[in-house]
């Protein structure tokens, strides 16, 4: 161990820590046409383990949706993901060589991972605009952002997924003022702001209507080819309109994985749902 | 093209605020002093010394009071400890003024008084350059600057919020006030520091002195109060406000808050050593219960009082309360503290916005418009405020 890494464990900074939030790419790379690895990943809260020996792979440009009843773990695998939670055992990566249990949240969103909450996460106190305008990639060290400030193209790509949400009509709004669909889709926004490789969505229609729904389902299908995602739903017709390949989680890991139709009659997957 | 710093930093003040700092600087520079030097005490327009000393003191508060925002206001963390800032610039300049004194002490001696008095022979090796004006000025900030951002460090690394910090820095402050309370430490003990003779030279209490000072408090005040709009109005402003709504989601597209709440906490800290560097040759004292936890308490205070999230709340609340407490304390001294307690739950429960809130809530009584309709305000006092940041504080466009 060089005397950087002691210096490093002793108080814990991150040296290349300067570099990390430029908002310029860490390379990925997709060699083997997946983006993200997950091997043998345990998480345990006080002997409970929240994933068990839980193993998934998400293709490049793939759209993949991820069900299983309250308590399968869906939400800690996301934790795992962008950095919130660590697991105890198993590896994490991102295309071939970034590895995600050793990144903080910030440096895992600049790799190009954007995560949507279960309950829309946005901010009520600024404008919709200023949502926006915050997720954007871009420098994001603490100094560089007294003196940022918005050029053409910048504007014109807020512009752009201001009309893509359609809030362009509520830009200067509160968010806090907004609809519950209408956070749904500018927490959406925010995330395509960032530019994400993978995008992962909690429950992205929740408390929307039909309608809101399916042009839900349209947009996301549009996103996957030139990103990944992975959506968790409890909404069948949801997962049906966007026709990815659904995997079942059950206790922490993996109990079923294939298209729908294949997924819900599956006998282990109905006895999960059903009940004994 | 973008236009130099100091007109970007000037345009993030609206037309009204302009005039109003003219205004503020035009009495504290140009009128007071006037009144003070050329009337005859007799005159009714006459300002007293005394009145100068309270409005001095008061424009210190004041600046304290907008650190104070801005960390509690728009970074959502409640200090309960930013009396201990204030007094480490208090006693950094103190140090200079009591090497001023000179041979002018009780003893005749080299070596301020208390010194003497413990029969010490020579000056701690911390005193070193402390006859410098300049050395002292860098202490003003460094040493506050130092503390702040070693503790803020740790504990925004460890991820500790909300009532945790809160007392957390009163336990600092307290461990400081009982550190600065023993003679040993070097800084005069129970007594603190005391019986200045000059500044730079300049005998401390001539008038020409007195409104020296006043004027430069009243400049610092202006100057932190351009500084704090600049910064809330500035995409660095927007993303502290994101991080007190909703820190994780500041953290999943891509901001550390780390360093985003030292750099405030920092600054917060470094503007309070200012102030009590300007606070200690007004009011001729500094001792360790500028570090008490009630003082730091009352910190927080005028801010709630005046308006968190405002800037010119909390300015107005340091005003309004200090006027208040000079006033009572004269008039009915053992009511203090009821009436300060009794103040902050009723602006607590019926003001969340403060005075500055209750303003505004009567000028859009005349006028309302929908589009202006306030979020409803949060139930905690640690909880942040919801004053929407006015379209014309927003540095989206330059």
């Amino acid at each position: 161990m060089s005397a950087r890494d002691v210096f490093r464990k002793i108080i814990g900074i991150e040296l290349d820590e300067s570099n990390a939030y430029t908002g310029k790419r860490r390379t990925l790379d997709i060699s083997h046409n997946v983006i993200l690895y997950l091997e043998d990943i345990t998480v345990s809260f006080d002997g409970f383990k929240a994933l068990n020996k839980l193993n998934l792979a998400i293709d490049a440009g793939e759209l993949r949706c991820i069900i299983g009843p309250n308590g399968a773990g869906k939400t800690t695998m996301m934790d795992v993901i962008t950095g919130k939670a660590r697991p105890d055992s198993g590896s994490a990566f991102f295309g071939q060589t970034i590895d995600l249990t050793r990144l903080s949240e910030p440096e895992i969103a600049h790799a190009g991972i954007g995560r949507k909450f279960q309950k829309p996460t946005i901010f009520e106190q600024h404008s919709v605009f200023e949502n926006l305008e915050l997720a954007m990639t871009t420098d994001k060290r603490a100094l560089t952002t007294l003196t940022a400030w918005l050029r053409d193209d910048d504007r014109d790509r807020i512009a752009d997924t201001l009309r893509l949400i359609r809030l362009d009509t509520e830009a200067d709004r509160p968010a806090g003022l907004l609809s519950h669909g209408q956070k749904q889709w500018l927490e959406i926004g925010m995330l395509l702001m960032q530019e994400p490789r993978l995008l992962l969505l909690d429950e992205p229609v929740a408390g929307m209507t039909d309608d809101e729904t399916m042009r839900t389902a349209e947009l996301f299908v549009s996103l996957a080819g030139k990103h990944s995602l992975v959506v968790v739903e409890h909404d069948m017709a949801f997962v049906k309109a966007l026709g990815g390949k659904v995997t079942v989680l059950h206790e922490g890991s993996v109990l079923a994985e294939g298209d729908l139709d294949a997924v819900q009659n599956d006998q282990r997957v109905i006895e999960v749902y059903l009940g004994r | 093209m973008r236009r130099p710093l100091v007109f970007r930093i000037a345009s993030a003040l609206d037309g009204r605020t302009r005039l109003a700092l003219t205004v503020f600087l035009a009495v504290t520079l140009l009128v007071v002093p006037v009144l003070h030097l050329t009337l005859p005490p007799e005159s009714a327009f006459h300002v007293s010394t005394y009145a100068i000393t309270l409005l001095g003191k008061i424009m210190c508060y004041a600046i304290v009071a907008v650190a104070m925002d801005l960390i509690w206001g728009y970074g959502g963390i409640l200090s309960l400890g930013h009396g201990l800032f204030f007094a480490l610039g208090g006693y950094a300049f103190g140090m200079y003024l009591m090497r001023q004194i000179g041979r002018d002490g009780s003893y005749q001696s080299d070596l301020p008084d208390f010194m003497v008095f413990l029969d010490w022979k020579e000056l701690p090796w911390y005193w070193t350059g402390s006859d410098s004006f300049l050395w002292v000025s860098a202490l003003v900030v460094l040493v506050p600057a130092l503390v702040a951002f070693i503790f803020g460090y740790f504990a925004f690394r460890s991820r500790i919020k909300g009532v945790y910090f809160s007392i957390i820095t009163q336990a600092l402050t307290y461990a400081a006030m009982l550190l600065f309370f023993r003679n040993e430490t070097g800084f005069g003990g129970n007594n603190g520091f005391t019986d200045f003779k000059r500044v730079l030279g300049y005998t401390i209490t001539s008038p020409q002195t007195r409104l020296v000072l006043f004027g430069l408090t009243a400049l610092v005040l202006a100057l932190t109060f351009v500084l704090a709009r600049w910064l809330v109005a500035s995409k660095y402003g927007r993303v502290l406000t994101a991080i007190r709504d909703a820190e994780s989601r500041v953290m999943f597209i891509g901001y550390n808050p780390l360093w985003f709440k030292l750099f405030i906490w920092t600054l917060s800290a470094v503007l309070c050593g200012i102030a009590g560097a300007l606070y200690v040759p007004q009011v001729g004292i500094i001792n360790p219960s500028e570090m008490s936890v009630a003082n730091s308490i009352e910190i927080a205070i005028w801010v709630a009082v005046g308006g968190r999230g405002t800037l010119i709340g909390p300015i107005v609340g340091a005003f309004v309360v200090n006027l208040a407490k000079s006033w009572f304390t004269v008039s009915f001294p053992e009511y203090w503290l009821f009436f300060l307690g009794l103040l902050f739950i009723v602006v607590t429960l019926l003001l969340p916005h403060g005075l500055v809130g209750l303003w505004k809530t009567l000028r859009q009584a005349k006028q309302t418009r929908p589009d202006d309709m306030e979020l409803p305000p949060r139930e905690s006092v640690l909880a942040p405020p919801l004053t929407p940041i006015p379209p014309s504080d927003r540095r989206v466009t330059e």
